[in-house]
């Protein structure tokens, strides 16, 4: 049984769709560097360079939630039909979530210093909840790393992502309300208008191109990711086989 | 036996257990006192600046108070071993969670009553008005949900009691966001009418995390 799967992973489909993969990443950073036209109603220079992260910053935060939701689904599929394949998708779904939301926060944080004139603004909301989000999938990564028994972990990693999940909607609103009803101390106006665009025809395009782009890419790396987790589980069983044959 | 003679049962079997040594009620007491007085100094709220501060530190004393009992809730049943005797008495495992659900309350709500004085005293800041309870018992009920949950969850890991905040916090967020504001609002001035959106939060939270705990309190405990 183990075998099988061994041999299974060799098709040719996945390292082709990797190689298109890097291609479209590649012509998606010369579409947003160079191709996608300047937002013409931005003051200086360096905001109009730093708009250009927003084709990626978008993307990422994009298959960040995207990523999340997966997590979730495949930990009630887990719980449901307790079968060891949707706990592996949990997983490589919550890691590369993690690493795109912080790509999406680091980003934005790069866009936001020659923008807003500070790295971070506790004042918008969605900066404020991504960095919640991340937190409560570092948090997800912890449990999972701190139980040895692989059903045990599996069967309480997803219970903890469904109620983190769950969490995401009411920490929105929570952080919704608060700064729209905050006064407002520093600046004025609200957050959005700071550093907004126009969007032209063709940064749609650019933008779309990244989020199919992205989505793409997660869906590569999930495969990748979850081919890992399945080796690691051979390993580990033949591990278990060898000491109990001795 | 009725369900909620059941879930009583589990109640009475706490508070009764908690009573005999009240290490847990003492424990969580005497950190919250103790981190009012670590905000006093890292703050050093003084009658200007005390409005605004005093709402956070309240919530966090409750909060940080609140994780050394949920933890113990759990982590006392495993140590003692009886947490197996529990799951094999002939109730439904829901009547368990609301059991523990219920005790832990009890015991948050027993150290906020004797809190919110001694911070009303020790700040000259009229913290015990209805308005002002209800939200803290609305945020408290929110938090003792997920909390206990997570404290089932986490003394299945290896850091146990550690896991606990680290588990809880992030998710924590809505019901500490609008506790803050709340009761901000409140010492502004402002009335329950004003507040109602914090308020209808914190109900939200309340009714999803319970419904969501209840359902999946099952797979925690099901070894």
């Amino acid at each position: 049984m183990v075998t099988s799967k061994r041999t299974r992973g060799e098709s040719k489909l996945w390292p082709l769709l990797l190689g298109v993969t890097a291609v479209l990443v590649a012509v998606g950073v010369y579409l947003a560097v160079l191709w996608a036209p300047t937002a013409v109603n931005l003051p200086t220079e360096a905001e109009q360079m730093a708009q250009r992260i927003f084709y990626f910053h978008v993307a990422a935060g994009w298959v960040g939630y995207v990523a999340f939701g997966v997590t979730a689904g495949a930990g009630i599929l887990y719980l449901l039909k307790r079968q060891r394949r949707w706990d592996h998708v949990a997983v490589s779904s919550a890691e590369i979530g993690v690493l795109f939301t912080a790509a999406n926060l680091v980003s934005g944080a790069v866009w936001a210093r020659p923008t807003w004139g500070t790295w971070w603004s506790w004042d918008d909301p969605r900066l404020t909840l991504a960095a919640i989000v991340l937190l409560v999938y570092i948090a997800y990564l912890m449990l999972r790393n701190a139980i040895d028994e692989p059903e045990r972990r599996a069967r309480l990693a997803s219970i903890y992502g469904i109620v983190g999940f769950l969490s995401v909607p009411l920490s929105f609103i929570s952080v919704r309300i608060w700064r729209t009803i905050h006064p407002a101390v520093i600046g004025t106006g609200s957050e959005t208008s700071q550093g907004g665009f126009d969007m032209s025809g063709d940064m749609v395009v650019v933008l779309l191109y990244a989020i199919f782009t992205f989505s793409l890419l997660y869906v590569v790396l999930l495969h990748y990711r979850l081919r890992l987790e399945n080796l690691r589980e051979q390993v580990d069983d033949l591990k278990t086989r060898a000491l109990i044959e001795g | 036996m009725s369900y909620l003679r059941k879930v009583l049962a589990i109640v009475w079997k706490d508070v009764r257990a908690e009573l005999r040594t009240k290490d847990i009620l003492s424990s969580m007491l005497v950190f919250a006192g103790l981190s009012v007085l670590i905000f006093q100094f890292a703050f050093d709220l003084r009658a200007d600046n005390v409005r605004l501060v005093l709402p956070g530190v309240l919530w966090i004393a409750i909060t940080f108070a609140g994780v050394l009992g949920l933890n113990r809730s759990f982590i006392l049943e495993q140590d003692r071993g009886s947490l197996e005797g529990l799951l094999l008495a002939p109730v439904d495992r829901s009547a368990i969670y609301f059991g523990k659900l219920i005790g832990n309350l009890l015991f948050i709500f027993a150290v906020e009553l004797l809190l919110l004085p001694l911070m009303t005293v020790l700040f000259n800041v009229w913290l015990l008005s209805p308005a002002l309870l209800l939200v803290v018992a609305l945020g408290t009920v929110g938090y003792a949900a997920v909390g206990t949950l997570f404290a089932a969850l986490s003394i299945n890991t290896r850091a146990r009691e550690v896991m606990l905040p680290i588990l809880l916090f992030p998710v924590m967020v809505p019901v500490f966001v609008a506790g803050v504001q709340a009761v901000s609002r409140l010492l502004d001035g402002d009335s329950l009418a004003d507040i109602v959106r914090w308020i209808q939060l914190l109900v939200a939270y309340d009714a999803i995390f319970l419904a969501a705990a209840m359902l999946l309190f099952d797979y925690v405990v099901e070894e």
